[in-house]
């Protein structure tokens, strides 16, 4: 599979947020500011590659101990420590960095889109390269996104057109329902 | 501390009143992801109880022992174990449903719904209240699940837990069945609690608040921040 391929599946048929359910959290939480919406996307591509890089070599060292059983409760402390360290390490060294996405991080620990990119790369038997690849697409696929779904939601949200029980949170769904309606229409591009 | 609720009233309180994704609108991915049938649904809703309940009992346990500063971790490990537990006992005794449901299995750890009731109940409470009231969520979760799945079933497939009907099977309305039907049905179902209860009922709302990170990442000055909008 060319890694072509693989990242168009992944930013635009099989899209995480929009056909797979993966990250709605903070899809549906944290898109109301185009701005915020941006951090949160690049955060969530800079922490999924990375715990790609870091999940994918000890699934080798669980798989060769015979222990693959363990992989959620070592993929999901890796990744908690993992980010940790990257916060720490990103206010010493790049603080600049830290100040754009450093509010994000924290929330990512327990984004299920993070442990899903990094479970679901080992199910599909990708190579480790093949693995980074499909982990920055999921993330580059969550950023797009958010960034149409905030667009959107500025037009559409305290809307007082819309009927009185829509408002608020349904009326944020069906935004959401329309934007992966469209995406389907990439269905059967790869 | 408040006043003293009764047993009951811990036990019902998750079905109704304080469901979990319908009212405080926690859980969405497992919400959206796995009701394209009222079996799938069903099937996660009783996983996440199995889990829900066992981490709580332990957790109530524990809660003494654990350190503050590291509870977080500490919950986490108490939830993967028991998630790695379901998935066992899944994967041996309906290996259908383990298919079906596939990653979402793995993914009841990080459900907000569980480490939130960890961090906001059994870490505050005794053992039998924390077991009441993880099978009240655990009911109240499977429940709604079972119901959006059965609507999205009838709709998207035109049978109910497998079953046939005789016209609807004929005219399948298959959109309602994928991923855009679950974002739809699950925004009808909470417009009809807004509807029915004349917008009192649905307490919860998208973002931080929701979190069970919430309390750990600083939840005021972060919402305060995202209001603000990040300056790079």
């Amino acid at each position: 599979m060319s890694y072509f391929t693989i990242l168009v599946g992944i930013i635009l048929v099989n899209n995480y947020v929009l056909a797979q359910f993966l990250g709605i959290c903070p899809f549906l939480g944290v898109s109301k500011k185009m701005d915020s919406a941006v951090g949160m996307g690049v955060a969530v591509i800079f922490v999924m590659v990375l715990a790609t890089a870091a999940t994918w070599p000890i699934m080798q060292i669980l798989n060769t101990l015979n222990i693959a059983y363990l992989q959620t409760i070592v993929f999901i402390l890796i990744i908690a420590a993992l980010v940790q360290f990257v916060e720490m390490a990103l206010k010493k060294f790049i603080p600049s960095l830290h100040k754009a996405l450093g509010v994000f991080l924290p929330l990512i620990t327990t984004n299920c889109a993070v442990l899903g990119v990094c479970i679901s790369n080992i199910d599909d038997g990708y190579n480790y390269l093949q693995s980074l690849v499909n982990s920055f697409g999921a993330g580059v696929g969550f950023l797009l996104a958010m960034i149409i779904f905030s667009g959107m939601r500025s037009k559409i949200d305290d809307n007082p057109a819309i009927p009185k029980a829509f408002q608020g949170a349904p009326i944020t769904l069906v935004t959401a329902a329309l934007l992966s309606l469209a995406f389907m229409g990439f269905g059967g591009l790869v | 501390m408040e006043k003293k609720t009764s047993k009951l009233s811990i036990l019902t309180k998750g079905i109704i009143k304080e469901n979990p994704n319908l009212v405080l609108l926690l859980g969405t991915c497992p919400t959206l992801a796995t009701t394209s049938s009222a079996l799938n649904g069903a099937g996660m809703g009783v996983s996440a109880m199995a889990v829900l309940i066992c981490s709580n009992i332990v957790i109530s346990l524990l809660a003494k022992i654990i350190p503050d500063k590291v509870r977080i971790p500490c919950y986490i490990v108490v939830i993967a174990g028991f998630v790695t537990v379901v998935q066992f006992v899944l994967q041996a005794f309906v290996p259908s449903l383990y298919n079906s449901l596939g990653l979402f299995i793995p993914l009841i750890v990080v459900n907000c719904i569980i480490l939130g009731r960890a961090e906001m109940f059994a870490s505050k409470n005794n053992v039998l209240d924390s077991a009441l009231d993880g099978v009240g969520m655990g009911i109240g979760f499977t429940l709604s699940l079972t119901a959006i799945g059965a609507v999205r079933e009838l709709i998207g497939a035109g049978t109910i837990f497998g079953f046939a009907l005789p016209w609807l099977s004929a005219h399948p309305m298959m959109i309602i069945a994928l991923a855009p039907g679950g974002f739809f049905i699950y925004a009808c179902a909470i417009a009809a609690i807004n509807f029915a209860t004349k917008g009192k009922g649905v307490k919860g709302s998208f973002g931080c608040q929701g979190c069970a990170m919430a309390s750990i990442c600083q939840q005021e000055k972060c919402i305060a921040e995202l209001e603000k909008g990040v300056e790079a």
